[in-house]
């Protein structure tokens, strides 16, 4: 579209800007503010230069919670993103069964983040559970609330129940808009299956992927909810990830100038990536 | 394989399908016999677990208070989108492409981040523990968000119709509201299916603001959990009426939903 | 190379059919031979993509059987025919070479890689191509990206039949013609039964030496460009036809003779005695001249197109237009007209009386 230089465009995007920089330019100069400052809880504040940031990027509680984290993004990603592609694949492409499908599979993505904690709270203990219950039945050793192993399995379980119906929806949707003349003409070239999804069906869905993919690693790199209401972040600190651990400074210790460091450079962590991957759209999209 | 290709979906649908239905199923027992007994379903049926919420004002004002809030965003997001959406996709202007990103940036703000200074700066306003609060907090990624998709929508609906009401002499606002709007009420229906969705499951900025008066059934559902030791059958039960909204609205939207996604915007 | 013969051929996208509307192509019969070049020819809608997509073997049809050199392939998938199709945007994959979207048929017939560089390199020389085989293929324009889909249908030497589905779609107007005369060369070269289904009549004209005119779901008339032209069997294909085309008037009978406005019209075959619910006249405007007397016009407008004038003239039974040599004078207002007899043709329903 040609658009029109106007400035009195401004004025449209005031109430936008206003709001989200309400919520957003405000409470990060607070943080900013803690980030390099000391308090003692009375409004007394002493410059404290860069000791904050040093203190975090030095201890090993963080570098744990980082490690953690990105091991658990990068288990998510691994799973959801060729398990989403796979589902989609399969899914019907006309008829009943497509709505069907379609709110079936949505209903995790609706479901407020605390209930999918409890209901897997509730579904995954060893003795009332119907998935410990059953594992625990069949011979294994489970029991989520006491060994990390099993914490994690449950966690990521969890997770992929959650999520995965996003990335199905956004690479159903790519394959959809796949015009009927492409498979007609690698029918004739005699193309395999696999053929078709490598040459046709995957570089078609590279747009909604690089979608699916910076979303679920900007969700499950702030994942907080579904973790804590699980497991608490335990046994030990055994499922803590990166929020939760901040979420514990901040508002549980109220070791607010370590707090504020951090969720700085955690900030910048996923701002960086967002970047790059940013990058990455618009250079696709300018060369399409 | 194509002749069995239904057997995945299936699957996975049942994968996703069984903690929900445990969760029924939970909700159908009393908390005694959950703990003693192991069922697929309940050996002693009750709608006790319902009942108290039901009649119980701390917990359905949970979620009358979540419903509140939930629609209060996104009435305000929208409202608030609409113009901006506007201007990205017919205008160019100092900084335009900058604020675009930085808006899509607050997207991908972690709300841990934010849950502190939330929590300081909206008691600072005297707006702790209202219904607004909340509502307002939610708009740092619904409204991005909402800008995003609606622009996606905007853009698809050529200029020429700007011009020609123009040259029919209509002014800005009657022709925003009667020829506009009208165009593009599949994409104000997705955006407020997303806003509606995005508010109604955050628990952590949510819980942060309220204490009482704002409490929605979020907060409500976690104090049952760790004070009165696990009433598993009442938390069940709460849990499984917080899926009914989603399903609901769900089910209005369901030919739109793969519509939507398909812009490439979510 | 193929000998195709379509017989009875009925197709319906409905599940159930009531009337003539439900079905998209209807009692289709079609006898071409080997290595010849035919065009399908019709106006949107009216199922040639269907039929191409029969013989393809993309579509099976609700009734009727194809047969390749009287074999039954009716149940054939496009595969085991032995078919190559050109859509009417370019498919190629985007992600390979060009040169490796022209060897990807040749792969997977597990055909050996000398054989398959000679094939591809003597194919790319064919359409100038060349000097970008090794080019990623969504780096090209449009044409070429065309030229490339062309190239992986002929690439295989054991082809039957290539169709074309309106290739020249997204081609620049100034590129169309060069790629028409490339696939005119093409075919003269190969001598593989080619079918191309076009809407455009200078496209199905100038390639094909036998046209298909369809409308609604049938075969109008078969014939060379110049049997069409002359002597249109349908008054769709007198209307379709040329540019400007046939001028139909609607006429009475009297006598066995055709009238209009009173007027006696001459026409080359006789309206033999049935019953019609329609009967019309057809004459084309190249054949109409300006008399002292004969059917009365009124003037409407006269355009100049720099070879000749096209008169849009008006009488009491419908419009008319008329060509007229740009030397000879028009005149004003009101005039009469008189008809070529040998060119006037009487249609009763639609057709032509024979």
């Amino acid at each position: 579209m040609n658009k029109t230089v106007n400035q009195k465009a401004w004025l449209f995007v005031i109430p936008v800007f206003a709001l989200v920089a309400f919520n957003a330019i405000i409470p990060l100069m607070t943080v900013v503010n803690y980030a390099f400052q000391e308090t003692f809880g009375s409004n007394v504040f002493t410059w404290e230069g860069t000791r904050w940031f040093q203190q975090i990027l030095t201890s090993d509680r963080f570098h744990d919670a980082l490690g953690r984290q990105f091991l658990f993004t990068f288990i998510i990603l691994i799973i959801q993103i060729p398990l989403g592609i796979f589902i989609a694949l399969t899914m019907p492409k006309e008829g009943l069964g497509v709505p069907v499908c379609l709110v079936l599979m949505s209903m995790p993505l609706l479901i407020p983040w605390n209930v999918v904690g409890a209901m897997w709270n509730i579904f995954a203990l060893p003795d009332i559970g119907f998935l410990g219950h059953s594992l625990n039945d069949l011979g294994f050793d489970y029991n989520f609330t006491q060994q990390p192993g099993d914490a994690w399995f449950t966690t990521v379980l969890m997770d992929v129940w959650h999520w995965t119906s996003l990335v199905v929806l956004l690479a159903y949707a790519g394959l959809r808009s796949i015009q009927p003349a492409y498979y007609q003409a690698a029918e004739i070239d005699g193309a395999s299956r696999w053929a078709i999804f490598r040459f046709i069906e995957l570089p078609k869905m590279k747009k909604v992927l690089t979608i699916a993919i910076l979303l679920r690693f900007m969700d499950s790199f702030m994942i907080y909810t579904e973790p804590f209401v699980l497991t608490g972040g335990g046994p030990g600190n055994a499922t803590a990830f990166l929020s939760i651990d901040l979420v514990k400074m901040a508002l549980g210790q109220f070791d607010l100038g370590p707090a504020a460091a951090m969720s700085l450079i955690y900030f910048l962590i996923v701002l960086l990536v967002c970047w790059v991957f940013y990058n990455l759209m618009m250079r696709n999209e300018a060369q399409s | 394989m194509s002749k069995h290709k239904w057997i995945v979906p299936t699957l996975y649908i049942i994968f996703l399908m069984l903690p929900i239905y445990w969760l029924l199923n939970m909700s159908f027992k009393t908390t005694t016999e959950i703990i003693n007994t192991y069922s697929l379903w309940p050996q002693d049926f009750t709608l006790e677990n319902y009942k108290k919420i039901f009649t119980d004002s701390t917990w359905y004002t949970g979620y009358l208070n979540s419903i509140y809030y939930v629609v209060l965003n996104t009435i305000i997001s929208v409202a608030a989108a609409l113009p901006a959406a506007y201007a990205f996709s017919r205008y160019k202007f100092v900084g335009d492409k900058h604020l675009f990103f930085w808006l899509l940036t607050n997207r991908m703000a972690p709300p841990a981040v934010f849950a502190l200074p939330f929590f300081q700066f909206y008691s600072s306003v005297n707006l702790f523990d209202t219904h607004i609060a909340v509502a307002l907090s939610h708009c740092l990624f619904n409204i991005p968000l909402a800008v995003w998709i609606l622009e996606g929508f905007m853009s698809a609906v050529p200029k020429e119709l700007d011009e020609t009401a123009y040259v029919d002499g209509y002014s800005f606002w009657k022709f925003f509201i009667k020829i506009f709007i009208p165009t593009i009420t599949a994409g104000i229906g997705i955006t407020m299916f997303f806003c509606f969705m995005f508010s109604w499951v955050e628990l952590l900025l949510a819980k942060t603001l309220t204490a009482v008066d704002a409490k929605p059934i979020a907060a409500t559902m976690t104090r049952t959990a760790s004070t009165s030791g696990y009433e598993l059958g009442l938390l069940a039960a709460a849990g499984s009426l917080t899926i009914v909204p989603g399903a609901i609205v769900i089910y209005f939207v369901r030919n739109y939903i793969a519509k939507g996604f398909a812009l490439g915007r979510v | 190379m193929s000998k195709i013969t379509l017989e009875n051929l009925s197709h319906s996208y409905l599940k159930t059919q009531n009337i003539d509307a439900d079905w998209a192509l209807r009692n289709i019969n079609i006898d071409w031979k080997d290595g010849g070049a035919y065009a399908l020819l019709g106006p949107s809608g009216c199922g040639k993509t269907t039929l191409l997509n029969i013989i393809s073997g993309l579509l099976t049809p609700t009734k009727g059987k194809v047969l390749f050199n009287d074999e039954d392939v009716t149940d054939k998938n496009p595969v085991e025919r032995n078919i190559a199709q050109i859509f009417q945007f370019p498919v190629i994959y985007d992600t390979m070479t060009v040169y490796d979207n022209l060897a990807f048929p040749l792969k997977n017939r597990g055909i050996s890689e000398t054989e398959i560089k000679s094939k591809v390199e003597e194919m790319a020389e064919m359409l100038e191509l060349t000097s970008t085989l090794h080019n990623r293929a969504s780096g090209l324009t449009a044409d070429g990206k065309q030229k490339i889909s062309l190239g992986r249908g002929l690439v295989r030497s054991d082809v039957n039949v290539i169709m074309f589905d309106e290739p020249l779609t997204v081609i620049d107007p100034h590129l169309k013609w060069v790629l028409r005369s490339k696939l005119k060369e093409l075919h003269q070269r190969i001598s593989r039964t080619m079918i191309y289904v076009t809407h455009d009549q200078t496209e199905a004209l100038t390639f094909a030496d036998q046209v298909v005119v369809m409308h609604e779901g049938q075969i109008v008339q078969t014939g060379t460009p110049v049997e069409l032209f002359e002597k249109p069997k349908h008054t769709f294909v007198g209307h379709f036809i040329g540019s400007p085309g046939m001028n139909i008037l609607p006429c009475k009978i009297q006598n066995g003779k055709a009238m209009v406005n009173g007027n006696v019209i001459e026409t080359e075959n006789d309206f033999k005695n049935k019953n019609f619910t329609k009967t019309e006249i057809g004459v084309r405007p190249e054949f109409i001249k300006f008399d002292s007397s004969g059917l009365p016009v009124k003037i409407n407008k006269v355009s100049n197109t720099g070879r000749y004038n096209v008169v849009d003239t008006e009488c009491e039974g419908g419009k008319l237009k008329i060509l007229s040599p740009v030397t000879s004078k028009i005149p004003s207002g009101s005039a009469f007209v008189k008809f070529d007899k040998k060119r006037t043709f009487a249609y009763g329903d639609s057709w032509i009386i024979e």
